[in-house]
């Protein structure tokens, strides 16, 4: 081995050039895991934040009744669990749990995604429930007065506006998810964290590693932030509109 | 009675203590342009409200051709696609553009062709003056243009009557007469309508009906000659009164 680097700046050049496949393979499965946590959790977000939406009245079937009924509950009790016990702690139980009382061997990886949909899920679904009903009710009484259902109205006039609406805040639960994947340490996910911890032993430099690491962490989050200020600017679609000329109007 | 398209039983509407609505009897039969007039709170848009289930009446039953209308929700939304409503606030679908406002629900209720949805959403459109802001959003436009679209978008539903809540109401005063317009246009065709509305002169010219309304309850009703000139009533007179000083 060589001469060992004297300086902070030479030790961060020399982790660099010896751990960089490492910084790379930490970095996207980082990134991999924050963007299928964040589209599943999401979607299951949406779903149960539509289910928390539902209303029934005395003129829906009792069976219907009782199923909303039965949904909101299981809902309701997802959303407690999920936030109100850390991250962490919840990939324990998911990653050993699932081994040790039914025998399914999750690999960390997927733990690691279910996990952070779940979390994703549960925190979204307030959002999207928020998202929902601050959609002015004339919208909804729009589409009922030409003849909608609830569920026509739901997805053709109310969830894509809510959508819209919820824009920056699934923006801000991919960043989370990106500095969230550092606790899937604990289950040996070879994430951003991970591989950080193993590079820093190698030769006891924690300081210059995890600097490397914190800005890998941050290019990837600015960066990001700046992807979805742009895919919200183009969502929204142009500002002027073409007048259209009637064929059938009359010459002056 | 044989032509009512919608009739009006004993209907009552209370929001919780708060009597709204009560014992309304009242009909409407094919062709007809009811006005309903009254001061703010008199039940009026309540009344509209009712007849469109987007309130569910206290007491009393209301007759869609004939037959009590039921509130399971798929008669419900079956009953709504044949009763055109015209909103205070527009209630365009803000995600969607002018044309696409119209189509949709002639596409998703009356299940028609996508080719046939555009030719009525364009040949509806044409008819309030609104064809070449087809592919604006709502946000785009003005109050009155907005209220043009609404209407077409109820006509693109060929609805067998159309209820107007308050269609002007939202406007500023400039744009009122371009709605009107479009609503006078309508009677003139033979559009079953009930109108909801504060312009005197305009219940006045176009209705063959005219129901004045206080307190929740019909006080007095007929051919607008009769209730603007001989009101029956002290409160309608009083009512009036009050508009033509106003």
């Amino acid at each position: 081995m060589g001469a060992t680097p004297t300086s902070f700046t030479g030790w961060v050049s020399f982790l660099l050039e010896s751990f960089g496949p490492q910084f790379v393979k930490g970095t996207i499965t980082t990134l991999e895991l924050a963007f299928a946590g964040t589209v599943l959790g999401c979607l299951l977000g949406f779903l149960v934040g539509i289910v928390q939406s539902i209303t029934v009245d005395r003129h829906s079937s009792p069976i219907s009744r009782v199923l909303v009924k039965v949904l909101k509950a299981i809902v309701a009790v997802y959303v407690e669990v999920f936030r109100g016990t850390p991250m962490m702690v919840q990939a324990m139980v998911i990653y050993y749990g699932s081994a040790q009382a039914y025998g399914i061997d999750l690999n960390p990886f997927v733990s690691g995604v279910l996990v952070l949909s779940l979390n994703t899920g549960a925190y979204m679904a307030e959002s999207v429930r928020g998202a929902i009903t601050g959609i002015d009710p004339g919208q909804l009484e729009g589409a009922y007065a030409i003849g909608f259902t609830h569920v026509q109205a739901m997805t053709r006039v109310i969830i894509p506006q809510a959508f819209r609406n919820l824009i920056p805040q699934i923006g801000n639960m991919f960043i989370s998810s990106i500095k969230d994947t550092s606790v899937l340490n604990v289950i040996s996910v070879t994430e951003l964290y991970f591989i950080g911890r193993g590079v820093s032993s190698a030769y006891y430099r924690f300081f210059e590693t995890f600097f490397i690491i914190s800005m890998i962490y941050l290019f990837l989050t600015f960066v990001t932030s700046r992807l979805l200020a742009i895919m919200e600017r183009r969502l929204d679609g142009a500002r002027d509109y073409e007048l259209v000329t009637d064929p059938e109007a009359e010459v002056a | 009675m044989a032509d009512a398209i919608l009739r009006v039983e004993h209907l009552g509407k209370s929001f919780g203590a708060h009597e709204v609505l009560r014992d309304i009897d009242f009909s409407v039969n094919k062709g007809e342009v009811i006005s309903i007039i009254g001061s703010s709170g008199s039940g009026k848009s309540t009344l509209l409200r009712c007849i469109n289930m987007l309130e569910e009446p206290s007491a009393g039953t209301i007759y869609f051709e004939g037959r009590p209308i039921s509130y399971a929700p798929k008669d419900k939304s079956a009953f709504r696609a044949q009763v055109g409503m015209v909103f205070q606030s527009f209630n365009l679908f803000n995600n969607m553009t002018v044309l696409k406002n119209c189509m949709v629900g002639v596409e998703v209720v009356r299940k028609d062709s996508k080719e046939e949805a555009e030719a009525r959403a364009k040949k509806y459109l044409r008819q309030v003056g609104m064809y070449a802001y087809q592919n604006a959003k709502p946000a785009q436009l003005s109050g009155g243009q907005k209220q043009r679209v609404a209407i077409a978008r109820a006509l693109c539903m060929k609805p067998d009557v159309i209820l107007f809540d308050e269609p002007t109401s939202a406007l500023d005063p400039e744009m009122v007469g371009e709605v009107l317009e479009v609503i006078k246009e309508l009677a003139n065709e033979g559009m079953t309508m009930v109108i909801v509305t504060h312009e005197m002169l305009f219940a006045r010219d176009i209705s063959t009906r005219v129901v004045f309304m206080d307190q929740g309850v019909i006080v007095e009703e007929g051919p607008p000659e009769q209730l603007f000139n001989h009101p029956e009533h002290q409160r309608t007179a009083d009512f009036l009164s009050r508009y033509r000083n106003g």
